[in-house]
Formats: structure tokens, sequence, C-alpha cells
């Protein structure tokens, strides 16, 4: 069995007397992609901001290969090379330009040589399309763009595994496909990804493992044909139909 | 007769001349002094440094809501009474300094306060120190936003050496009612202050309206 990378075990969050995440407990394994789903509210974004260290919790632990992941302590700064995050908003760096931005951290942070991660940052653009944005600032780039670049610049950090909380939902819908693409390609070179998303058919496309969070807890998680054909709980079933039309009221 | 006697006011320009070099040259250092001072507070206030957050919000205040003359009297009159005998031209530069850094301080602090937190959370995922994500993330963001702000202090900072003649030192303003007192050539030494505010202040300007362009061509927002 492969290499357990992330372990989320007991997770309590609160923010003031908000419990947002109830308890729970997940593990992603190496090559995993894991697709997390559920209502707006229910803690996804909040559960990879505390994988990533960005949250503090209020019990249980996190772990990533075995390292508690703790925002405060030393050792952050070295988990967070390894787990990449990608932001629904970008966040690109807005006063540099698309290869700054990309070579900024690998020269700072790894200190690697900057020749060496400009060729490197150089090469991940040209696979997504953009070599030829390299001088270009954000601004001048559409949101699907700045979302490519977005991952490239995660990518370049050599990072074990990626987390992409709702990449597309501020993308006009035009510019969800080439994101997805660029995501869906990752997945199939067995890169460890966890993915949350609205996007049901891609979720069903790239997901080794579905996992169906609601209030703060794991609700029902299994294989997407499981998940998406045949979902087992009724809150499930009813998160599922909120995406469809043609199944809405015409059997009953 | 002439309105303006030229001969006089020709005969008066290496006086105001030097006198320029004198505003310029306390004018700047308290400038550069208040920009760092400022820099320094603002940094204290948006990350709440226990503290010293307090002390600087006091400062701040104290600062902002006195007239310069005051402080300045304060530091020239005052503190040799406690054995603190600062000449005037050192005093001019600190109490500029201290009046400016109130100013910049909130001037940088709103440009803090502008950047997204989430800019914060995007450098920290990179794997960045707070430190570094200060350094090259939020600070050359927030210092680009204030830039209008913080060319309005310096033009405000530089008008406000007038009142150094108060503590007797030879700037614009002293030399000019210097030589009115003298000569009574009112129009032509007014004339000549005016001017000589101008030949200091019209160039901070035109550098103002120069960096606001640059940095709107290089783009921020979306
Ligand atoms: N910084 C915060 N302070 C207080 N409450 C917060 C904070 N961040 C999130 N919450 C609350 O935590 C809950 C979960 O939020 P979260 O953003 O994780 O949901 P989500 O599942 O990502 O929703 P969506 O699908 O809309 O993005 C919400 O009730 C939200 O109001
Ligand atoms: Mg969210």
């Amino acid at each position: 069995m492969k290499h357990e990378l992330i372990k989320i075990e007991s997770v309590v969050k609160e923010f003031g007397d908000n419990r947002v995440l109830d308890g729970l407990s997940l593990s992603v394994r190496e090559g995993e992609v894991v697709v997390i789903v559920g209502p707006s509210g229910c803690g996804k974004s909040t559960l990879l901001r505390c994988i990533n260290g960005l949250e503090p919790i209020q019990g249980g632990e996190i772990t990533f290969r075995g390292q508690k992941v703790d925002g405060n302590s030393r050792s952050i700064v070295g988990i967070r090379q390894k787990v990449g995050m990608v932001f629904q908003n970008y966040e690109l760096f807005p006063h540099m330009t698309i290869l700054e931005n990309i070579v900024l951290s690998p020269v700072l942070v790894q200190k690697r040589g900057r020749k060496e991660v400009e060729e490197e940052a150089m090469q991940l653009l040209s696979r997504v399309g953009l070599e030829e944005k390299r001088d270009s600032f954000p601004r001048e780039l559409s949101g699907g763009q700045k979302q490519r670049v977005a991952i490239v610049r995660a990518l370049c950090m050599h990072p074990e595994v990626l987390l992409f909380d709702e990449v597309t939902a501020a993308l006009d819908p035009e510019m969800v496909r080439e994101v997805l693409d660029v995501m869906l390609t990752l997945a199939r070179q067995g890169r460890t990804m966890v993915i949350v998303t609205h996007e049901m058919s891609f979720a069903k496309a790239v997901a080794d493992r579905v996992v169906f969070i609601d209030e703060g807890s794991i609700v029902e998680e299994g294989s997407p044909e499981a998940f998406f054909e045949h979902p087992g709980t009724d809150r499930a079933k009813r998160f599922l139909n909120t995406f469809t039309y043609e199944k809405v009221e015409k059997g009953a | 007769m002439e309105l303006l006697r030229w001969d006089v006011m020709r005969s008066y320009l290496p006086l105001y001349r030097d006198a320029m070099f004198l505003t310029l040259r306390i004018g700047w250092a308290g400038i550069l002094a208040a920009i760092g001072l400022g820099f320094i507070c603002a940094l204290i206030r948006h990350y709440k440094i226990p503290v010293l957050q307090k002390i600087v919000g006091i400062y701040i205040e104290l600062f902002r809501n006195t007239p310069l003359l005051v402080q300045l009297f304060f530091l020239y009159f005052g503190l040799p009474k406690i054995g603190l005998d600062i000449p005037a031209e050192p005093c001019g530069v600190l109490g500029l300094a201290l009046l400016g850094g109130a100013y910049m301080a909130e001037t940088f602090r709103s440009g803090l306060e502008a950047v997204e937190p989430i800019q914060m959370e995007s450098a920290l995922s990179l794997g960045m120190t707070r430190t570094q994500a200060v350094l090259h993330v939020i600070l050359p963001q927030a210092v680009s936003i204030s830039v209008p702000a913080f060319v309005a202090n310096i033009i405000f900072l530089l008008k406000e050496t007038s009142v150094f003649s108060a503590i007797s030192l030879m700037d614009l303003m002293f030399t000019a009612k210097d030589l009115i007192g003298l000569y009574y050539k009112t129009l032509e030494c007014l004339t000549l202050l005016v001017v000589f505010y101008l030949i200091i202040l019209l160039p901070v300007s035109a550098l103002g309206s120069f960096l606001e362009r640059r940095l709107r061509y290089a783009g921020f927002g979306d």
C-alpha cells in the first residue's frame, strides 16, 4: 500500500462558538486524487486551510508525512513547500510579472539558482500554453490564464501534494475547461491532489475517491462511481440533486 | 515707478539661495527620517506588536494633533530646561522627523490595510516565512498604493519648514522677514519667497504625478 501523506485525525475547528469542523478524519495517500464536495459553508475551504497550517485547530491533529502541521511551528515552512495550494481567486502577486511570480519562492525560499528555476518555469508555462505571457502582469491576463499561472507557480515548488480550493468557481464558464484540463493532466501524471470543487462531472472524471462533507464532518466517502451513481445517504442524494435538472420531480 | 525693482531682487538672490539650501537640507533630512520612522511605526501598528503598538498609537496622536511650531518650541526651548540642549538645525530635523513620522505612519498603514490579507496567505502557502512575505509581497504593494498620499505628505512637510524661522533658523521665511524688516522692500521679498518655494516644491509635485502614472501603468488590482 502507498504511503500516507496527509493524515487528519478527529480535527475540530471553531470560529468563536461556530464549530466548522467537527471531529473530521481523513487521510490522503501518495498518488491519490481526493475530491471533496459538499454544500456551501460546510467547511471545505476551512479544511484545506487547516491542512496548510493557515488556520489553527482546536482539537485533533493533522500530520504531513508524520510531521505535525502547526502554523506557529518552525517546521511549517518546510511542510508548506511540500503542500502546494491554489486559491479560488488565483492570488498572484499583482506587482510582479508572471515569471517573477513563479520564480520568487523557489529562489527565495528554496535557494535554488534563478537560471535553473526560470528554465523550469518557462517549461511549465509552455505546457499550459502561456510561455508568451512571461513578462506580462497578472492584470493583463484572463481569469483562466491567471489560474493556470497559479497552478504553475505551485508546481514550480516541487510539492508532493496540491490543494485546490474551488479553483474554477470565479471563472467565466468558457474558461473553466482550460483550467480543469490542466488539473486532469496533473492527475494522470500520478500527482497527489486534494480538490474542492462544485464541478461534478469533473469530480467524477478526476477522482480516485470522493468525500462528501456536510456540517463539518464526513457523511459519505467512496469511489466516484459509487458516490455519484449510488449515494448511500439521503443527504448526499439531496446534495447531488441540486446539480441535476432532469431528475428533479419527474420521477416522483 | 515700477511695480517690482529687479535690481533689488537680484541683489537678494544669494541670500535666498543660501536659505533655500538650508530649507532643503533640513527638509530632506527630516523627511528621510520621517519615512524611516513612519515605516517602522506603520508595521508595528499593522502587525499589532504588543506594547510597542500602544506607544506608537500615543506618539501618532500626539504629533498629528499639535502644531509643528509648538513641537519645535518644546524641543528647542523646553528640552534645555531638562539638560538636553539641541542646536537649532538638528532640532528642526528632529521636529520634522517626528511630525512627518506620524503622518507617514498613517499613510503606510492605510497602504498595508489595502493589501488583501489573502495575499499574505498566498505567500505563506508558497513556503515563505512571514518576514519574507511582508518584504517581498505585502510591502511593495502597500508602498505603491500609498505613493499619492506619500507625495502629498512630503509636500506638506516641505511647506511646514516655513515655521523653522521661529527657532531662528535662517530658512527662506526667516530671510524674507529679515530683509523686509531691514529695507521695507516687502513686495520684492515676498515675490522671491513664493518663487523659491515653488522652485523647491514644483519638482516634487511633478515627480509625484510621474510616479503615480507609472504605478498605475505597472498595474495593480484586476
Ligand atoms: N475567518 C472566519 N471567521 C469566522 N467564520 C468563518 C471564517 N472562515 C469561515 N468561517 C465560517 O466557517 C464555515 C465554513 O466555511 P468554509 O469557507 O470552510 O465553507 P466552504 O465549505 O468552503 O463553503 P463554500 O462552498 O461556500 O466555499 C462557514 O459557516 C463560515 O461562515
Ligand atoms: Mg470555500
